[in-house]
């Protein structure tokens, strides 16, 4: 192989000096003037109502106020794979916070001020807070027009029901599957909403000048796709894609909930109101959690059949997923898991179905993990609950079953190369599997728990990403791509992969966060896609550029083009080793001839990718035949816990995992996904917990109520573990892994907890006060 | 309306202010100190953190006429002539993602190490405690922190 120089180094960050220094902008940070104006969003008190009156003339008389919008201004829907979204509320609202109008003005102070004089009158419908209510026969509809709603061509709305999307997966013979089995194990896991928390509010400011140019600022992870949203929903009232210009700063953390199109659609609407002014739409605190996405909730009943040496046979899967009022985004985390509900295994007979169900509860959208956190908490609870049940070790239990290359997955293609394996052992090696663990004294009981993730990047199947890439005068780059630095480290990865290809070091290469006007194509920096597909269009565009490098030396210099190379940001000839052309003496001003004429010219590369081989195309009954994923990310991870035996608190020892990255572009970096991921993951199983009163309102939408983990609640010690089996369509072989990095927690402390008390708790989260509860129970039946 | 003076990264500035507007706005939106960030404004996330005559404070709940005639740090001012030494170290290490509770971070540690230079790793847990990251699971900045006072 060859040997790489900047693929595979822990470089630092390209953005890293800028955000340490405090020189990093966000949406919030940018400047728009003393004609800034100031929107105030007026919300419905309501989790499912009529909307009968809307009287705007009192918060009109307000000084200061430019104009209110409501639903009536626009009417028009929206949404990301199914327009079952509206700007405003029209007719109705369908969650306790709904936006249902917008107050502008000069000062936010008085946009507060009249938003409280906006009279609305409602007349309630009966509300509907969870999904198996909303399947019953009488449950009121929620969205009566759902059949009219367009939608991509794989999902399978359910007419007159409340249920948006059905994903039916029937592989092999289940029944023959169950009667095969020594061992059925049936049983029904929860796991409940959760926010996204990122620090920074979602933000934008949007201006719709006089020429009709909308231009967006925006805390994004989707620009292309936003303007996309925007374009398509305003178009109507004229704009076009090319009116519209997204324009994406620094996002200060995303985790899914700065993805597609939510409050910022708000942003561009307002912004053709008020004509030639600039108009800021903030979030707060409060609105962060229960107006953007949250994660879906979901009940999951669940039944696995197994041999006497815990082979499968079997698995039913049938998943009803809370996707709140609106479904656009959430109903493809529902059809992603509807694909892969077998988890990491070979499982020749399964049956499952995924249920994406209105209820009256905030919209349930992409969350890091994109619904494999939720139905593997079941998984690999059942899974580890058979193997003790069977005298089969935990880990051997996952090894017997574990998928390999060219095994089929639940919708039938092959399954991609993996180091699942490799990470199991290296996982059980970490840990010590096989030794028992001590407690630290009377108080605790101490635990182990193992489990294995997978998941795939979930995108329409013609999902593409593109590059520009241009040199300057001193041979310095810069790389132009659309993808979005919410973190992950996208930007310094993008540069060591051009680093590579054009030998030009990293300190000489500027990749930055884009405007749609001036950079190519990107669909969303969602699915763990970024790296591997923006990584493949950025290679792509380095080869481009050294093409054309080698072409012009070849045709001016009279050398067989493949006798040259680059090395070191020169050319060199491999028949000439004294030959060498430096790339900054002709990168832009070309090449000199002995007559004083110029060839050349500036150097521009051009990359582009799109998985040819992705499609939905399969039997809605079954699934199968289609090939919607284009591969599975795996890995494995274990924990050490110790039980409180009075208060129920869990004390996590030690976090060991390991993920297949395929190739670790930068290996600091995917550390850091590991260690950031586990924690997001123990917030989800042991804090965080979201609470909705009997109206459908959230009562703990803030950060004393609702906990996430601060520096004093970390593990005692997290290894991460990286393992490189290439995929073969990949960057130097990379696939993604950001997301991967928190699906295995809640499972592998579940089981943990489980090995410590003989307690298994099947309802997320496991907070100390329901540990506690359950111990007293067990001690009574005692 | 109010006049207050005060010194802001050791530059004595003047600012009108009503007795109810918050610090933190004011030094976003008055004075064009963009470091400080909102992610709560109700104390509980950090972000916000300043440097208050020495101490490390959230902006979210102070008044600005509360800062007539004290000294005010932000790390525009702490990277005013470069990079400090806690700041090298968490950019080596990678120690930030998204960024955004960097600034608010970073006070923190800068006042541990000012009253501090040799912390335990307790200490620095403690120390950064009221400032939420949700990217980093905290340890990167931890670790260089420490890697920080071990060189010294
Ligand atoms: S904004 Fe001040 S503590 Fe959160
Ligand atoms: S790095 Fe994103 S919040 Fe800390």
């Amino acid at each position: 192989m060859e040997k790489l120089h900047a693929v595979g180094q822990s470089a630092v960050r390209v953005d890293g000096k800028e955000k340490v220094s405090g020189a990093a902008l966000f949406t919030d940070d940018l400047e728009f003037g003393p004609d800034l104006l100031y929107a105030e969003i007026v919300e419905g008190p309501h989790a499912h109502a009529m909307i009968t009156k809307i009287d705007t003339s009192e918060a009109e008389k307000v000084p200061g106020v430019l104009c209110v919008v409501t639903g009536r201004d626009f009417p028009y829907n929206f949404g990301l794979y199914m327009k079952d979204r509206f700007i405003f509320a029209q007719d109705r609202v369908r969650f306790f916070g709904e936006q249902i109008a917008a107050v502008v003005a000069r000062s936010p102070a008085a946009a507060k001020k009249a938003a409280r004089l906006v009279r609305v009158s409602y007349k309630p419908l009966p509300k509907i807070l969870n999904p198996l209510d909303a399947i019953e026969g009488d449950a009121s509809l929620i969205h009566p027009g759902l059949k009219s709603y367009e939608h991509v061509p794989w999902f399978f709305p359910q007419p007159d029901t409340n249920i948006a999307h059905h994903r039916k997966i029937r592989k092999g013979d289940v029944e023959k599957g169950f009667a095969e089995a020594d061992h059925v194990l049936d049983d029904t896991y929860e796991v409940p909403r959760y926010a996204h928390c990122a620090i920074e509010y979602h933000a934008a400011v949007a201006k719709y000048d006089h020429s009709g140019r909308l231009t967006v600022w925006a805390s994004s992870q989707s620009p292309h796709t936003q303007r996309n949203l925007f374009a398509n929903a305003l178009a109507p009232m004229g704009i076009r894609h090319n009116d519209v210009r997204v324009i994406a700063p620094h996002v200060g953390g995303g985790f899914g909930s700065k993805a597609g199109v939510t409050m910022e659609i708000l942003a561009a609407a307002i912004a053709t109101r008020v004509k030639g002014h600039p108009v800021k739409v903030m979030w707060n605190r409060e609105r962060e959690f229960y107006n953007t996405y949250q994660r879906l909730g979901v009940v999951a009943r669940l039944r696995l059949g197994v041999k006497k040496d815990g082979r499968i046979t079997a698995l039913h899967h049938e998943l009803y997923w809370d996707a709140g009022a609106y479904v656009e985004y959430g109903a493809n985390v529902v059809n992603a898991v509807g694909l892969s509900a077998i988890g990491p295994y070979r499982v020749e007979n399964a049956s499952i179905d995924s249920y994406c169900i209105y209820t009256n509860l905030p919209p349930g959208g992409p969350y890091r993990g994109f619904g494999y956190s939720e139905f593997l908490f079941g998984l690999e609870s059942h899974m580890e609950r058979i193997a003790r049940h069977l005298g089969i070790d935990p880990v051997e239990i996952r090894r017997r079953n574990a998928i390999k290359a060219g095994d089929l997955t639940a919708y039938g293609a092959k399954m991609n190369p993996s180091g699942l394996m490799q990470a199991i052992d290296a996982v059980a090696k970490e840990i010590r599997w096989d030794e028992p663990v001590l407690p630290g004294n009377d108080e605790e009981a101490v635990g182990k728990g193992f489990s294995l993730f997978w998941k795939a990047p979930a995108m329409p199947p013609n999902t593409s990403s593109s590059c520009f890439l241009k040199f300057n005068e001193d041979a310095s780059i810069n790389i132009l791509v659309s993808g979005m630095d919410i973190g992950q480290g996208f930007l310094t990865v993008m540069a060591q992969i051009a680093s590579e290809v054009l030998t030009v070091p990293l300190s000489k290469i500027r990749t930055e966060n884009p405007d749609t006007d001036r950079n190519p194509y990107e669909w969303q920096t969602v699915a763990s896609h970024v790296t591997w597909g923006c990584g493949n269009a950025v290679k792509l565009a380095a080869q481009d550029a050294r093409n054309q490098v080698l072409d012009l030396v070849s045709r001016t210099q009279n050398l067989p083009k493949d006798t040259l190379y680059l090395a070191e940001g020169s050319v060199r000839c491999v028949t000439k080793p004294s030959f060498r052309m430096a790339l900054e003496d002709f990168v832009i001003h070309g090449i000199q001839m002995p007559d004083g004429t110029f060839r050349g010219g500036p150097i521009m590369g051009r990359g582009v990718f799109m998985p040819e081989y992705a499609t939905t195309k399969a039997d809605p009954e079954t699934s199968q035949g289609g090939h919607p994923n284009v591969h599975y990310t795996v890995g494995a991870a274990a924990a050490i816990v110790a039980v409180d035996k009075k208060t129920g608190k869990v004390k996590v020892r030690k976090i060991v995992e390991a993920v297949d990255c395929g190739k670790a572009i930068n290996p600091d970096l995917v550390r850091g996904q590991i260690t950031g991921g586990i924690l997001q993951g123990i917030s989800t199983v042991l804090y965080e917990e979201m609470k909705f009163d009997h109206r459908g309102k959230m009562l703990n939408p803030n950060f004393t109520d609702y906990k996430i983990p601060t520096s004093l609640d970390l593990p005692d010690e997290v290894v991460p573990i990286i393992i490189e089996v290439a995929e073969p369509d990949g960057p130097y072989g990379a696939r993604g892994m950001g997301e991967h990095t928190m699906i295995p927690v809640a499972p592998m402390i579940a089981n943990a907890i489980d090995d410590a008390l003989g307690l298994r708790i099947k309802t997320m989260p496991i907070t100390a006060e329901k540990i506690c509860l359950a111990l007293l129970k067990k001690n009574e039946v005692r | 309306m109010k006049k207050i003076s005060f010194t802001l990264n050791g530059e004595r500035r003047q600012v009108h202010v009503s007795p109810n507007e918050i610090l933190l706005e004011v030094l976003r939106y008055k004075m064009g100190v963009k470091s400080p960030k909102s992610g709560c404004d109700s104390g509980d996330c950090g972000a916000c953190t300043v440097i208050l005559d020495g101490k490390a404070v959230r902006s979210c709940l102070i008044f600005a006429v509360e800062v007539d005639g004290q000294e005010i740090l932000t790390l525009e001012g702490l990277s005013a002539d470069g990079l400090s030494p806690l700041q090298q170290a968490l950019l080596e290490k990678n120690a930030f993602q998204c960024g955004y509770c960097a600034p608010g971070m970073i006070l923190s540690a800068h006042e541990l190490l000012s009253n501090k230079p040799h912390p335990t790793e307790g200490e620095i847990k403690e120390a950064i405690s009221g400032n939420l990251c949700r990217c980093t699971g905290y340890q990167p900045i931890i670790d260089a922190i420490k890697s920080l006072t071990q060189k010294r």
